[in-house]
């Protein structure tokens, strides 16, 4: 009885400390309000772990009080000699047995999250089937972010596309330095390196929102300038996005006669970096959907003025150190006028981040998405026409049987 | 009472380790080379990363050759025992023969270097596998070649100790200094063993 | 006028004297303004650092800029302020605590110290030639091998040449400890500050090594066209994470070990006690070491190790707070039944406990290879390290320095200043550094130049930054109470905080052969037995008799210019082969003064007891 109350107040406590917890920073952004299955394991995780040590600490925290109270010099004991202790087994024994208790507490979840958190296997469902994967290539350079959804045919860059409840995989390399990808609402961060190994990892999102990712492996001078966003749409909508956005028509005529003449000021200064549709450039970010994204450049405010300006300057003070500035492209006011119009005209699906803030929800398994798949994996897609993503190929026909 | 030191007769049959000065040289080197052991390990590790990152040029199993190799190889572990026997005469308080064994592992030495850099010259000449060839490369050259210049090093030392003490005898003073320099002889000739083992042998098996 | 012209003559010969010694003591001076020296300049770099981070989307520096300063922030306080100002203490302190005259290797010591100073300044040349390093104290490659301008390659080298110092001072403590120690102090007698000072020379001799090589790689690299790290070239960039964590992690605890040392000297001095389980300290101290050398992939939770590798690193690095563990309680029962002085040094003792407990905590919670998946290069990490080093190391040095002030200086540094110096920087500290744990927790990584508005980081960044300046205001008072001191605090005695040990046995500052007669020595504490036996003060071990002491040398000096001459070669040959030509002189001039060193014979000269007995007892003034 009296151990089922103090488990009990056990929870409650942390129950209390992860209230205290989850006010701190922003629903897009902390790793303390967790929007997905990874980031709040980690949480849990890391409740468990406060609360062992704050144990640890009001310990250490009473004894230290009552001895600078209680034996502090006193007037009158110039003199006085206090007994000089050896030491005490018993004591010296307690406090090496509770810490090992402590730890082991904490070592069976560390273990099993060390595991589960870059478990890439197949999700298994209420039936027992192992459900159909979606894998994204991500490619990290200074200082933007890449994704190639694998088998999908569809390509954008610095705004990745998931759908809610059901987990996407990652595979993920760098071009240059190394990356680290974090979107802490959603999952722990995972180094993206040039050589040696390809890390993969998944993310989830329990509802619909635009979470924030950020650069967390110190890349250069914009490392700091170097975030992207996942945008989590229902997995109806993410299925409407992924075919608008692998019918994309690059030479399409947009509405307007500023981006038409724009249309062909990007087709003579820009194409040589930056691809519009599924294209394998990525000397630059793809432009597919620039219409729609939130920030430009990943960090500047969506306004025309700075798109224009971010393109006169090559971003030189925007974002310093970045590989734009070695561009050779020198445009007229009016250029730079009517490309910042097409670009902002680019918007190949109805699906937006708007779509993740309308609390509107349409279901769908996605199975869709991989029959389109199959048929595609004949022909051989964009993706598997790079020599790097082999691996990943292979992945993908094993979620396929 | 200074002199006592620099005096070559009456040696005790220890004369490295007789005074509190030999006696902390001697482990303060034992620690130096356990130090270098770590330096070592962190090549070698390096080395082992690397060894299959040969891009274009010439893999491991077809580059190197055991022939010269095992030549070198003893060649140098015999120069670890003239330079006992060179100990061996210290102790005992001989300086000619001490100095005639030490000449003798000078040479076989030096022969051990010469060799080397006919192989490294040899690789690069033939092979093109020169230090900015491949990360493989690289490693290698920065592997073998730390081994080189620690021969080289220990080479100057003995020449050097040999030069200033030709005419002085043994005593309290230099005997240190001799024993020493030969450990790190044996040092670098147990290095070798692991080079040849690690490098070599590994690399021509597969 | 001719008053002035003795007191020249008087500087000059002063200044020779400490360009040439070899005694422990004066090396410790020096040890003690080369690295104060670094620490104020270290502390610069952060306030630009805070200032930049004061408000969302800064513009106070810019980004290279920015880079510049967090990578010597770090560099310079791990490697050129920490390092050496516990090597100051290490210098000033152990030698006396065990009994000895002088160190193993006098030659080597002073040559440690050279090196460490001529690397320190070959990096900080840095900042007036085209910039400083800008890839993190961690240079981690491939960023560090793509850098522009010279900058890194000053890191490698000037690092290179600073190592080489430590390695020797490391080398030099383990001789020290091992053969030196005065009769009757066995290992088990030793006090802590010894113990800790010879486990971290354990750590330096086995660390460092694995610094020296990566250094020499990224070395070749840059300058000699090597692939280790080039990824086109079918390098590892993984390669030197590990080389520099398998340094890095040990590297941690070769700076805080010294630090529970001086509180295991300073805790019992002020509650009027034995240590605590003296024993369970020293195996506790053991441990940790011997585990530091086990953890180092901890800090590479997130490269993709996998999660069997991941797993294994985190239970051993958890498994480290059970050696902390038992110093922190082993510390609280010394003051248990004392009587407690609360003088500045005990301050910085009792403000280092809860500090540093927090930071074990959080370490524990970082060694969770999960979670640090949220945590890693974070700003939690940040909080975490300044918890323990600002929070152990530096509260360490500073309660050190004070505590063993007057054996350097012969004064006390005044104590009310102290006392103000140690609530400023305490509070301060915390103000910094807590409210980083949840910044980082909050979505803020390292590093990073500036951070948007909008995120819900303004606030605590700005109480961040106010915080430094409370530090700030603090070293500035220790500053101004060290010049104070010098000018109006009376000498001190040789025993002016009652203490225990042997240091204590001699005047303050103690005469350059330290012991008349080496003292011997009847168990732990020696001082305080004798004290209690009513003798006041240490038998002698030996009769009167000559004393052998090292000469004065300028080698170290020149040795250590030698090598900073050719490492600017070795940094420029790449823009003009010229430059090999100052190279080939840098290495013929320390070549050809270790050849010297090694050709000439230099035996050391005797203090007669004649000379010796004019000199009054010498002991306890």
């Amino acid at each position: 009885m009296k151990g089922l109350t103090s488990k009990f107040k056990a929870v409650g406590a942390l129950m209390i400390l992860a209230l205290i917890l989850s006010g701190c920073g922003e629903e897009f952004l902390s790793a303390l309000r967790p929007q997905g299955q990874g980031a709040s394991d980690i949480l849990s995780l890391m409740i468990l772990s406060i609360a062992v040590m704050m144990f640890v600490f009001v310990v250490v925290m009473v004894i230290y009080v009552f001895v600078i109270l209680k034996f502090r010099k006193k007037k009158g004991q110039e003199d006085f000699i206090p007994e000089q202790v050896e030491g005490s087994h018993t004591l010296e024994t307690l406090w090496t047995v509770v810490p090992i208790i402590l730890i082991l507490i904490l070592a069976v979840p560390t273990v099993q999250y060390t595991f589960s958190l870059v478990d890439t296997s197949p999700q298994v469902n209420a039936e027992g089937e192992e459900e159909d994967q979606i894998w994204v290539n991500v490619t990290g350079k200074q200082y933007w972010w890449h994704f190639e959804y694998e088998g999908m045919d569809v390509t954008t860059s610095q705004e990745i596309y998931i759908p809610t409840d059901r987990r996407v995989y990652l595979s993920l390399h760098s071009e240059d330095v190394i990356h680290s990808f974090w979107v802490p609402t959603l999952q722990g961060k995972i180094d993206v390196n040039p050589t040696g190994n390809r890390n993969e990892i998944w993310i989830d999102a329990d509802k619909e929102g635009v979470y924030w990712g950020k650069c967390a492996e110190f890349c250069g001078p914009s490392h700091s300038l170097m975030d992207f966003k996942v945008v989590a749409v229902s997995p109806g909508e993410f299925e409407q996005w992924v075919k608008d956005m692998r019918n994309i028509d690059p030479e399409e005529t947009p509405e307007s006669e500023v981006a038409t003449a724009g249309q062909e000021v990007f087709a003579n200064n820009c194409m040589s970096c930056h691809a519009n549709g599924t294209s394998p450039n990525k000397i630059g970010p793809n432009v597919s959907n620039f219409g729609d994204r939130e920030r430009i450049a990943g960090v500047l405010e969506y306004n025309k003025e700075n798109l224009m300006e971010w393109i006169e300057t090559k971003g030189e003070e925007m974002k310093p150190g970045n590989m734009m500035t070695t561009a050779a492209y020198d445009l007229s006011d009016e250029e730079l006028d009517q490309v910042a119009e097409y670009l902002m005209s680019l918007s190949p699906s109805e699906i937006t981040p708007e779509n993740a803030e309308d609390n509107e929800y349409i279901e769908s398994d996605l199975s869709d998405l991989f029959i389109d798949q199959e048929e595609n994996e004949d022909e051989g897609s964009e993706g598997e026409s790079e020599g790097d993503s082999e691996g990943e190929s292979e992945e993908d026909s094993d979620s396929n049987q | 009472m200074a002199d006592e030191l620099l005096k070559s007769t009456n040696l005790p049959h220890d004369p490295e380790r007789a005074t509190l000065e030999g006696k902390n040289k001697f482990l303060g080197f034992w620690f130096f080379l356990g130090g270098e052991t770590v330096l070592f390990a962190s090549l070698f590790g390096t080395y082992l990363a690397l060894k299959n990152s040969h891009l274009d040029g010439v893999p491991a199993s077809e580059l190197f050759g055991l022939g010269l190799v095992f030549i070198m190889t003893m060649i140098l572990l015999t120069s670890s025992l003239t330079s006992v026997y060179a100990m061996y005469h210290m102790k005992n308080n001989a300086p000619k023969k001490m100095m005639l064994w030490l000449g003798i592992t000078v040479l076989l030495g030096l022969s051990f270097l010469g060799l080397e850099i006919y192989e490294f010259n040899h690789y690069v000449n033939d092979y093109g596998h020169g230090f900015t060839t491949s990360a493989f490369s690289s490693a290698f050259y920065a592997l073998v070649g730390f081994h080189g210049a620690h021969v080289a090093f220990g080479l100057g030392w003995f020449i050097l100790l040999m030069v200033r003490n030709w005419k002085r005898g043994i005593n309290l003073y230099n005997a240190p200094k001799f024993y020493i320099a030969s450990l790190y002889w044996h040092f670098i000739d147990v290095v070798w063993v692991f080079i040849f083992t690690v490098v070599y042998l590994m690399g021509v098996v597969g | 006028m001719s008053a002035t012209a003795t007191k020249k003559a008087g500087f000059g010969s002063v200044l020779w004297d400490y360009l040439t010694t070899v005694d422990h003591k004066k090396i410790a001076i020096l040890y003690l303004i080369g690295g104060f020296f670094f620490f104020i300049l270290g502390g610069l770099e952060a306030m630009l650092v805070r200032i930049q981070l004061i408000q969302p989307d800064n513009n106070f520096v810019s980004a290279q800029f920015y880079n510049e300063l967090i990578t010597m922030h770090g560099t310079t306080m791990i490697f050129l302020a920490a390092m050496p100002l516990l090597l100051a203490l290490m210098n000033i302190a152990m030698p006396l605590q065990i009994g000895a005259r002088d160190v193993a290797f006098p030659f080597v010591n002073a040559l440690g110290f050279w090196l460490f100073l001529i690397g320190g300044i070959v990096l900080n040349i840095s900042w007036f030639t085209g910039g400083a390093p800008d890839a993190g104290w961690t240079a981690y490659t491939p960023l560090s091998i793509f850098s522009e301008g010279h900058g890194l390659d000053y890191y490698s080298i000037g690092l290179q040449i600073a190592g080489f110092g430590t390695l020797m001072g490391g080398i030099n403590f383990l001789v020290t400890v091992i053969t030196m120690r005065a009769p009757g102090m066995t290992m088990m007698r030793m006090p802590l500050f010894s113990w800790t000072t010879f486990i971290a020379s354990v750590l330096i001799l086995f660390a460092f090594p694995a610094l020296t090589v990566g250094l020499f790689l990224l070395t070749f690299d840059r300058l000699f066209g090597a692939n280790f790290f080039d990824p086109s070239m079918g390098g590892n960039v993984v390669i030197w994470e590990h080389l520099f964590w398998i340094f890095g992690h040990p590297e941690v605890y070769i700076l805080i070990l010294p630090a529970f040392g001086v509180f295991s000297e300073v805790i019992p001095t002020f509650s009027k006690k034995r240590l605590f389980g003296y024993s369970s300290m020293v195996f506790a101290t053991v441990l940790i070491a011997f585990l530091g050398f086990m953890v180092w992939a901890h800090h590479m939770f997130t490269v993709g190790l996998g999660p069997i590798a991941n797993s294994i690193f985190a239970i051993a690095t958890m498994a480290i707070a059970v050696p902390t563990g038992i110093k922190i309680f082993n510390w609280l029962f010394t003051m248990w039944g004392g009587t407690l002085r609360f003088t500045s040094p005990m301050l910085f003792a009792l403000g280092f406990i809860p500090s540093f407990t927090i930071g074990g905590m959080t370490g524990v919670m970082l060694g969770a290879a999960a979670a640090d998946f949220q945590y890693h290069d974070t700003y939690f990490v940040i909080a975490h390290f300044h918890y323990v080093i600002v929070g152990g190391t530096v509260f360490g040095i500073f309660a050190g320095l004070i505590y063993w002030w007057p054996k350097m200086f012969g004064k006390v540094l005044n104590e009310k200043m102290n006392h103000w110096f140690f609530w400023l920087f305490f509070i301060g500290f915390h103000l910094t550094f807590f409210l980083q744990h949840f910044l980082g927790l909050m979505g803020m990584p390292r590093r990073y130049w500036v951070f948007l508005e909008g995120q819900g980081l303004d606030l605590f960044n700005f109480i961040s930054t106010i915080g430094a300046f409370f530090m700030a205001a603090g070293t500035i008072l220790f500053m101004y109470n060290i010049v104070w001191t010098a000018m109006k605090e009376p000498k001190a005695s040789g025993d002016p905080w009652d203490g225990r040990t042997l240091e204590w046995a001699v005047s303050s500052p103690p005469p350059h052969y330290n012991f008349k007669q080496l003292p011997l020595v009847r168990g732990l504490d020696p001082l305080w037995i004798e004290k209690t036996e009513g003798n006041g003060k240490m038998q002698p071990a030996e009769p009167l008799g000559d004393i052998h002491m090292p000469n004065n040398t300028i080698i170290p000096l020149i040795m250590s210019i030698g090598l900073g001459i050719a490492g600017m070669g070795i940094i420029y040959q790449v823009d003009n082969p010229m430059w090999w030509i100052v190279a080939v002189i840098g290495f013929i001039i320390f070549f050809g003064s270790m050849a010297v060193r090694s050709l000439k014979d230099d035996l050391g000269h005797h203090i007669h007891k004649e000379d010796l007995e004019k000199e009054g007892d010498g002991s306890n003034g």
